[in-house]
């Protein structure tokens, strides 16, 4: 079924939908869909280890989410096959949504004595 | 790729060359950043300044709570559908792919069907829906509301405008489920399955962070 899922059929306008290469195969969907289980699986044991009371646990999850999170835009939504102009949209309101979220954490003292 | 216009029998020529429609779910995703930024900002400035419970990953007891109150968060089943929303977003980008490849060799069999597949993420939208109030509704009898204290508020209004963007996720899909029903879709609608999937996958990335920030990070 690998090669059923490749994105080349000619009735399909890929200049307007801003695609500059072919989608994921269907074995790559699979393969994508199974690390996003196994973070997930890794997140919800690290949640119930020691590791809980560690330094390095807040890191480490907002890692695994970040690398999830990653997966998902760069895969599913074929931002990292799309135009450009679709990457500048979304990362440029992500990049000033995540200074806001950081700045206010800031501004609220949720940084302070750490 | 080309930036100058583009004359198709799918659009009429733009200056980008590309769909108004497609850079319209793209600006359109950007804003949702900022606003769901917004109340995650909420959410983690208010956690840990409850006054009374329950609380999200500690125990309240008396004289602070009337009762005994066990952590309210339960990660068990937050897990599971925050598992299924994963999945929802794999079967999406199967319907893609089978609204692309339509009529070609290899789509005739039902794992070529765009409509197993849509129906499959909206089925799965549906059953996270039913996960969530399951949740809410447990947090009711607990003696969790939106007006109990700040973790409470917060914690509402956040998973709540997540719920609701799934809930026009869901109706999206069962809409596209009956036009491929009645007249098929195929690869000159690529474009319309795009669009919804690319909202889907954004509602997925953000539960992707609520889940991280709020139920797993004490």
């Amino acid at each position: 079924m690998a090669d059923q899922f490749r994105h080349t059929n000619p009735d399909i306008d890929v200049h307007a939908m801003g695609e500059m290469h072919e989608h994921p195969t269907w074995k790559e969907y699979k393969w994508v869909a199974l690390i996003l289980t196994l973070i997930t699986v890794a997140e919800v044991w690290v949640y119930y280890t020691p590791l809980q009371n560690s330094p390095v646990f807040v890191p480490l999850l907002l890692i695994m989410s970040a690398v999830k999170f990653a997966i998902v835009v760069l895969f599913y939504m074929h931002l990292k096959y799309d135009h450009r102009i679709f990457k500048a949209l979304f990362t440029g309101p992500l990049i000033i949504a995540m200074a806001t979220l950081v700045s206010l954490l800031f501004l609220f003292g949720k940084f302070a004595g750490r | 790729m080309t930036t100058a216009a583009v004359a198709s029998h799918a659009h009429p020529p733009t200056s980008t060359g590309l769909d108004h429609r497609k850079i319209a779910i793209w600006a359109f995703i950007g804003s949702e950043c900022m606003l769901f930024a917004s109340l995650i900002s909420t959410y983690l400035i208010y956690k840990g300044r409850s006054v009374n419970g329950p609380f999200p990953h500690e125990a309240c007891n008396p004289p602070l709570c009337a009762t005994p109150l066990k952590p309210i968060l339960n990660i068990p089943v937050t897990s599971i559908s925050t598992f299924v929303l994963l999945m929802s977003s794999l079967a999406m980008v199967l319907a893609l792919a089978a609204v692309e490849n339509k009529g070609k060799p290899g789509y005739e069999g039902i794992f070529g069907s765009s409509k197993l597949w849509l129906m499959m993420t909206a089925i799965l939208g549906t059953t996270f829906l039913g996960f969530q109030a399951y949740e809410f509704t447990s947090f009711v009898h607990e003696g969790l509301t939106i007006r109990t204290n700040l973790f409470g508020s917060s914690f509402f209004t956040l998973t709540g405008f997540h719920g609701a963007h799934v809930t026009a996720g869901v109706l999206w899909l069962l809409t596209l489920f009956a036009i491929d029903v009645k007249r098929g879709l195929g690869p000159k609608d690529a474009l319309l399955v795009d669009i919804s999937a690319l909202y889907w996958h954004f509602v997925d990335v953000v539960w992707i962070a609520i889940f991280t920030l709020v139920y797993l990070i004490k």
